[in-house]
């Protein structure tokens, strides 16, 4: 049994906008019935403004509660507001999805794609920003055949969730799911892109300014909620000096809340190398 | 709630579950020590040992021995089979066994063995003429599923395993009985079938107990090695209360057999009939007189299973899905897909498996809420040119 959230229970059993729009301006698909799950999109618009959006889905749950959450959120708001959602965000709406359902967020995020694509025209400006891929339509190949899945829509997953294995892109875009035949020609392209892509490091400013900031929103607060608090002191390389204050400055647990808590908060938001070290 | 899921697992039958009891409290002695107060549980081994016997209407108790589950037999069997008969390198089984079995061969594929797999036609027969043209004269051994677990055909296996001894005596023939115990007889006496698994909790028995049915003439090597029990062919100190259980539960299902045949059947028939004829975009995935008499497997075209499975759950009915979004993995059925369904209903096929437990008010339930549900999920399908000349074709017949 799935661990589905309410959100998405509530959204099967009762899908919002289920049906067609005979006089849409804009109609997006994805995916098809040999594949297990497929979409059409249907959008309605007022000058810029969606007015209306309906869906019709074959697929899970999952994938008809991803369709149902996309009308919702597409309703009322501009084309350029609606280009901008990704499939993160879908998910983000229903209140997470299981791992391995992710792809069921993917496929209300291709759909759009598709009707933002035949609405601008794939020459058009409009569309080429749209384009998350990065990569041209003579670029576009086929890497996953039994499930029809290009190189472009591996790489938006990737870019969109920030996706380091094979297994993820598989829970994201079905590709490598069946014969598995694919599967070495997305590692490449996983580490093609994270090759390509390295975050540019950070200035020694901006590290302690991203430091602060993360003690400041994520850190402090959770100490002041036990009436303790931590003081930013110095920066020197990846180590970081602070001073317990409140209770925190006479707990007993205070030496494993610094490294459990403060330092892997601090590895995980700022960089992996940091050090936190207690100065009282 | 409706239990419609006895393919998967059944619940424990309160008789078996008193005979299972006293092992667990009191009697909890080792069978193999040499007091008297081992004496019960020794003599509780004796008794399900025999019980287990006339189940599988085996000539010998020594033909019978108990395992964990239905994957260990298969397990017991497979491998120990092959390492007796090292200088043969072909197997040959089906395309529709379960994973357990699919995944044993795959594994000494890699290790250099030969493997065929047979298929079957859109009704899920499997093809006679493969198997023996596949047939060879170094062939070690071959294994057929006794009656499938999705869509319940029953294999001709005492038809099967004569070709299979005419063409080698020394090939070995394996059948997984696992789907076919309790549901109809198994007279292995009268067969030339070497070894048969079966599995307790499918038939009323709790999960973590099976047995391995194995022919006096076959050899095996153990699987696990270690004590004496079951004559040094499965050590460890056996599992005295599941297996006090097995014995029970295969007692009463070979009580019920005729229950099954008769009673099941009909309630099976029953629902399966209401259904294709109250739901426009229902097919019957394999329509054999041949199957085993609990078991129906229905596609619903255009829709997909897992969604259908989630609102069979909210009016509480269980079923199960060949579809493959249930599964975990991204591929529908291997069964199915053996059986060359149609895709606009592969993913939305449907098993229903009854129990001896089934009443005919829970079927007729089932029959009630299916078209309401369908009527809601053919709505949101993409597919409604389609579904629109189903509709039309179902209003000709």
């Amino acid at each position: 049994m799935w661990d589905y959230s309410e959100k998405v229970l509530d959204h099967y059993r009762n899908p919002r906008n289920v049906g067609k729009i005979d006089d849409a301006d804009l109609v997006g698909e994805a995916g098809s019935l040999a594949c297990g799950d497929s979409l059409k999109l249907f959008i309605k618009l007022d000058g810029n403004i969606v007015k209306d959006a309906k869906f019709l889905t074959f697929g899970c749950g999952s994938a008809v509660a991803s369709s149902s959450i996309l009308t919702e959120m597409i309703i009322g708001k501009s084309l350029d507001e609606v280009k901008k959602i990704t499939n993160k965000d879908i998910a983000d709406q229903l209140g997470g999805l299981p791992q391995q359902k992710m792809h069921c967020s993917v496929m209300g995020r291709e759909a759009l794609e598709d009707a933002l694509k035949k609405y601008y025209g794939e020459d058009s400006e409009e569309w080429k920003e749209i384009d998350l891929s990065g990569k041209t339509e003579s670029e576009e190949k086929i890497i996953c055949t039994c499930f029809n899945v290009t190189e472009k829509q591996i790489l938006e997953a990737i870019k969109v969730n920030k996706l380091k294995s094979v297994e993820e892109v598989t829970d994201y875009t079905k590709a490598g799911g069946a014969c598995g035949q694919c599967k070495s020609v997305i590692k490449d392209i996983i580490d093609d892109y994270w090759k390509n892509n390295q975050p540019a490091p950070l200035t020694q400013t901006q590290k302690i300014l991203k430091i602060n900031n993360v003690i400041e929103q994520q850190i402090s607060p959770q100490l002041q909620k036990d009436g303790g608090d931590i003081e930013l002191v110095d920066i020197k390389d990846n180590t970081v000096y602070v001073k317990f204050v409140g209770v925190c400055s006479s707990c007993k647990n205070a030496a494993m809340t610094l490294k459990s808590f403060v330092e892997s908060i601090l590895k995980e938001k700022v960089d992996e190398n940091i050090v936190v070290e207690q100065l009282n | 709630m409706i239990y419609l899921d006895n393919n998967a697992t059944t619940k424990v039958d309160e008789k078996v579950l008193d005979v299972m009891i006293p092992y667990l409290q009191g009697e909890y002695a080792n069978p193999s020590s040499m007091y008297d107060f081992a004496k019960k549980p020794a003599e509780a081994l004796k008794v399900a040992r025999e019980q287990v016997r006339d189940f599988y209407g085996a000539k010998d108790v020594n033909e019978i021995f108990f395992t964990s589950c239905g994957s260990e037999s298969a397990n017991m069997a497979i491998k120990g089979a092959l390492a007796c008969n090292k200088t043969r390198k072909h197997i040959i089984t089906t395309k529709v066994e379960h994973p357990c079995v699919l995944n044993t061969y795959k594994t000494f594929e890699k290790q250099g063995y030969d493997v065929d797999y047979i298929g079957v036609n859109s009704e899920g027969e499997l093809n006679l003429d493969e198997l023996k043209e596949k047939l060879r004269k170094d062939t070690a051994l071959v294994s057929v599923m006794w009656a499938n677990n999705e869509v319940g055909v029953i294999n001709p296996v005492e038809e099967i395993a004569e070709i299979v001894k005419s063409n080698s005596p020394e090939t070995i023939f394996f059948v997984d009985g696992v789907q076919a115990a309790g549901k109809i007889p198994m007279n292995v006496k009268d067969t030339m079938i070497d070894m048969v698994g079966v599995s307790g909790h499918k038939f009323h028995a709790p999960k973590g107990v099976g047995a391995l049915y194995v022919n006096k003439g076959c050899r095996i090597v153990p699987l696990i090695n270690g004590g004496h029990q079951e004559r040094g062919m499965r050590a460890g100190t056996e599992n005295v209360p599941y297996i006090a259980g097995l014995g029970k539960a295969a007692e009463l299902a070979k009580d019920s057999l005729s229950y099954e045949s008769t009673e099941v059947k009909r309630l099976r028939d029953k629902l399966e009939t209401g259904i294709i004829r109250n739901v426009f975009n229902a097919r019957l995935n394999s329509t054999l007189k041949d199957r085993v008499p609990n078991t129906s497997n229905i596609g619903f075209e255009y829709v997909e299973g897992e969604l259908i499975l989630l609102h069979l759950s909210d009016y509480g009915i269980c079923a199960s899905s060949g579809s493959a979004c249930t599964s975990g993995s991204l591929e529908p059925s291997h069964v199915l897909r053996a059986m060359g369904i149609p895709f606009t209903a592969l993913h939305g096929s449907i098993r229903f498996s009854l129990s001896r437990f089934t009443k005919e008010s829970e079927v007729d339930f089932v029959i009630e809420k299916m078209p309401v549900i369908m009527d809601k999920l053919t709505k949101i399908s993409p597919f409604q040119d389609e579904l629109n000349k189903l509709k039309l074709l179902k209003g000709d017949r």
